[in-house]
């Protein structure tokens, strides 16, 4: 495992930024993200051989491959799961130092908010023999249907564990809304939000209030991944990849691992962490930027202690007063202002932020960001990366 | 409100469940080769791979392990908000989700005793649903 760290480096990124509705295709989306992502690494599409899409978005290969004249691919595929980004990354990583492919694409577009979407559901009839269907069920004739419920179920319970009252997370939101503000390319551009006004928003699923919850937009990602070697010669400062991972234990499901031995914890993500750690040969103290799956708030606190940057049960304490998860503080989180401040990719953004602290460009950025950590998926299927300078 | 679409999908891999619930049993997996409990069903036992299984009767009587209230908007024109939904932990050791009856979501806490009652909401379906215990 270890071998395959700082061999392989995020070389280029594209992104369409977000809106609730850019009036545009996903496949075109993806088209411009691409050639944005292309542009910034100094390459060509004749120089892509490998593309790693998600099995959510109908563009495949094909179509993409054929609207940018990328006509030689040696290694592509899907990955499934909203914890799937760090994983895509993962397996481009694989396709660069095994050999198979040079430059490796990877891509997500997901128009949630405008509904332009060409694939909508994963839940056909004919998915029943996939895990969603073993407990949809089971489920649904309960009108327990819902994501944010979903995560309200385990986030209860993770309340009771650890004597965490609701309010408590309400500090995730307004940090990310803060970082949010700063940036351009966000949803929420120059609208933070106080502290009062997420102590007043109205609980959707209880306990999780409307600001807790990610807002729908639509979006388009690209990377670039290419070998370490080659990417010195590029454009930008690499972004190496000092360790990437991926974690599925039995019990789960996507936001809801209510038959796993411990759904008031991640263990996902406790693994994920585990795995990166070792991989990269780092400590949590050393990385000096986190970029946490915050598509519902009490998941930033659960996986901070999941991924051992505080105990167990430290985590709503560790981010009351937003001052050590702001920029400027001991690990500040979000800094696009991820999910709930910038918009909702599944954690693309996330992968697209952390490049950005490496290089030093972000609209948050933090000072000395040598080491920044990735978390996707937390609650099922997870997947993370260690980037470094 | 058609509640077809809210319907599970029955298959030979969980029909035992619902044709329990029919003759108001609340029956899980249980595995022939090791004993171990399951839920949701599935065809191949995860501790030991065995495929023989039976459908044991549960006591149907656990402890609420977590709970959430539906606050709305409604997810579906089916039900109507504020609805509680239940995560029980039955004494067999497996957990389940579930409806309350006759409590009020405000009620219900975390090691809350509870057991099972039976609710034939269709011709075709009945769902277990669940109730404050009294202990002792």
């Amino acid at each position: 495992m270890r071998s395959m760290s700082r061999k392989a480096a995020i070389v280029g990124i594209g992104t369409s930024g977000f809106s609730r509705d850019f009036g545009k295709t996903e496949l075109r989306m993806i088209c411009e993200s691409v050639r944005m992502a292309l542009d910034d690494a100094g390459l060509v599409p004749e120089d892509i051989d490998g593309m790693i899409k998600h099995s959510d978005e109908a563009p495949d290969e094909r179509a993409i491959g054929d609207s940018m004249g990328m006509g030689n691919l040696t290694y592509f595929g899907d990955c499934r799961w909203d914890g799937a980004a760090c994983g895509m990354v993962l397996r481009a990583a694989i396709g660069v130092t095994s050999g198979m492919a040079n430059y490796v694409v990877v891509l997500r577009a997901f128009n949630e908010s405008s509904g332009r979407r060409t694939k909508t559901s994963m839940r056909d009839i004919d998915q029943l023999c996939t895990s969603d269907l073993l407990q949809w069920g089971f489920h649904v004739p309960y009108g327990h249907m819902t994501e944010a419920g979903r995560v309200a179920m385990i986030v209860r319970r993770y309340m009771h564990e650890c004597g965490v009252k609701g309010n408590d997370f309400g500090w995730v939101t307004t940090v990310c809304r803060e970082h949010g503000a700063r940036n351009p390319e966000g949803v929420f551009h120059g609208q933070p939000i106080s502290i009062e006004a997420y102590l007043k928003s109205e609980m959707v699923v209880d306990p999780l209030r409307k600001l807790d919850c990610y807002e729908a937009t639509d979006a388009a990602v690209a990377l670039v991944i290419t070998t370490a070697e080659k990417a010195r010669r590029l454009k930008q400062r690499p972004a190496y990849i000092l360790s990437a991972a991926r974690t599925m234990v039995n019990g789960t499901e996507e936001k809801n691992g209510l038959y796993g031995p411990e759904p008031g914890a991640l263990t996902e993500t406790r693994r994920m962490g585990e795995r990166l750690f070792e991989m990269a040969g780092v400590k949590p103290r050393e990385i000096r930027v986190a970029q946490l799956d915050d598509a519902y708030a009490p998941l930033v606190p659960m996986q901070l202690e999941a991924l051992g940057f505080c105990g167990k049960g430290e985590g709503a304490a560790f981010c009351s007063g937003g001052d050590r998860i702001r920029v400027g503080g001991q690990l500040p989180i979000n800094t696009s202002g991820g999910s709930l401040g910038e918009g909702y990719l599944r954690s693309m953004n996330h992968v697209v932020e952390a490049v950005r602290q490496i290089r030093g460009t972000s609209t948050a950025q933090s000072e000395d960001a040598h080491l920044v950590l990735v978390s996707a998926g937390a609650g099922g299927p997870s997947s993370g990366l260690i980037l470094g300078r | 409100m058609s509640i077809e679409a809210l319907k599970p999908l029955i298959h030979s891999d969980n029909a035992g469940f619902w044709e329990g619930t029919k003759r108001q049993q609340l029956v899980f997996q249980r595995c022939k080769g090791c004993g171990t409990w399951r839920h949701p069903p599935r065809p191949m036992c995860p501790s030991c791979q065995s495929l023989e299984v039976e459908w044991a009767p549960s006591s149907g009587k656990g402890i609420v392990y977590s709970w959430v209230t539906y606050r709305g908007p409604a997810p579906h024109p089916a039900f109507t908000i504020p609805y509680a939904v239940v995560l029980v932990e039955l004494e067999e050791g497996i957990r389940f989700v579930a409806g309350m009856v006759g409590t009020k979501p405000e009620e219900i806490y975390i090691g809350m005793p509870v057991e099972v009652v039976f609710d034939a909401i269709a011709p075709d379906l009945t769902l277990p649903k669940f109730r404050k215990r009294a202990t002792g």
